[in-house]
């Protein structure tokens, strides 16, 4: 099995990206792709689940029985997310429990949106909106991520983002809809989480030291700033259509490029989320860890009530 | 109270049918104490939504695999023995339903 001559398995590895085909898990991999992958996939399973807090923290408040069953069904397809990526990382031989220790550990990362708090009910439309239309520009390119397990999990989960923007866009229409207090309460949102959704899409080419290496792996198969440009012309004519204006005064549309142009991001912000220092970062990784513990006495009965059923002593 | 309680549960693959007549697809894995929860966690994770009407979920340390580098021993005959494909018979025009 193994004892192919790695010069021979690296031209299999590398005509299979070549020609646009799928690396599958028992496949020779470079190292360095192994790990890029386990670190990507595993940073993407975090934010998914560390990304249930903020619009969990919603549910017992929602304002009508509907809205109540959309949010639950929503944080449920987050956790889902999750577990699909954690089981695609695992196809690389890491582990799941090991990944969570890491997390909890602040050993690995997870995306930097999730350490801002929401502090109204319309935080959850924009969240919809904004955010999670952020994250499936991101998404939607890594349907064709060359490692298979990945891109399965990606196709999976963009579905379910779909229905994840529209529930929010539409409970951002219904509130404008409402009292000029709700619609102040919109305007609010979208000024705190717009300059946040444009660093999802990571640091400015110049500054993205992997990007090369990733598009030549086809893992990432366009910039950082290709993906927030795409993003910023997408949004522009929504927030027009549910009246409400994007923090930037700078944003105007260019002829010239056919796209629009846009204000200069502090990018200082976005380095020290990333370092630990937002708002929500120690209590979000705190939540975590309480969850985890809280949730160890569970995991061991059902192993042993598991082992007993099977005739083995615990 | 003897020996170690195991705290990681062990992997499960998960297998989907989508609708009557197909056959069950695989669809990824996840970990579960036995088999019955392993079933009950499939059902959560991959079918909220309409995905399917039966479930197979199976230990992964069960199942059995040929690995890439098998390809010749495993799968270069199918391609020398032409000989088992329609096209190799060369019949005429002429001869209907063939």
């Amino acid at each position: 099995m193994s004892d192919r001559i790695p010069a021979e398995a690296e031209r299999v590895f590398t005509t299979t990206i070549e020609k646009d085909q799928r690396v599958e898990p028992r496949d020779w991999m470079p190292d360095g792709y192994r790990k890029t992958m386990i670190r990507q996939i595993a940073q993407h399973a975090h934010s998914e689940i560390i990304g249930m807090q903020p619009e969990g923290a919603w549910i017992t408040r929602a304002p009508s029985l509907r809205r109540k069953a959309i949010l639950l069904a929503k944080v449920q397809d987050e956790a889902g997310h999750g577990l699909y990526l954690y089981s695609a990382a695992e196809t690389l031989g890491a582990d799941r429990g090991d990944l969570t220790r890491r997390l909890i550990e602040g050993r690995q990362k997870y995306s930097s949106i999730f350490n801002y708090p929401t502090l109204t009910f319309a935080d959850v439309g924009v969240i919809g909106w904004l955010v999670d239309g952020a994250a499936i520009c991101n998404q939607v390119p890594l349907c064709r991520s060359s490692f298979g397990p990945y891109a399965r999990a990606m196709i999976r989960i963009c579905k379910e983002e779909s229905f994840h923007q529209r529930q929010g866009y539409e409970l951002l229409m219904t509130m404008m809809r409402g009292t000029e207090a709700q619609r102040e309460m919109v305007q609010d949102a979208v000024d705190r989480w717009w300059w946040p959704s444009l660093m999802m899409f990571g640091p400015p080419d110049a500054e993205s030291p992997n990007t090369a290496q990733s598009m030549a792996w086809k893992i990432k198969r366009h910039t950082n700033d290709e993906l927030r440009q795409r993003f910023v012309d997408m949004s522009v004519p929504q927030a027009e259509a549910l009246g409400v204006t994007l923090p930037d005064p700078d944003l105007r549309w260019n002829a010239d490029r056919g796209h629009h142009d846009f204000g200069e991001i502090d990018w200082t912000e976005l380095k020290r989320v990333i370092s630990g220092d937002g708002p929500m970062n120690a209590e979000r990784l705190a939540h975590r860890r309480r969850a985890d513990e809280d949730g160890a006495w569970v995991r061991e009965a059902a192993a042993a009530h598991a082992a007993k059923r099977q005739g083995v002593p615990a | 109270m003897s020996g170690e309680i195991k705290h990681e549960w062990p992997l499960f693959e998960v297998f989907v049918r989508a609708k009557r007549g197909l056959n069950h697809v695989h669809v990824g894995s996840l970990r579960a104490a036995d088999h019955e929860m392993a079933l009950h966690h499939a059902r959560d994770l991959y079918t909220r939504r309409n995905e399917g009407v039966s479930i197979w979920v199976v230990r992964s340390d069960d199942v059995v695999a040929s690995g890439p580098d098998d390809k010749d021993a495993f799968f270069a005959p199918s391609g020398d023995k032409v000989y088992r494909h329609p096209t190799h018979y060369a019949i005429p025009d002429s001869v209907p339903h063939i």
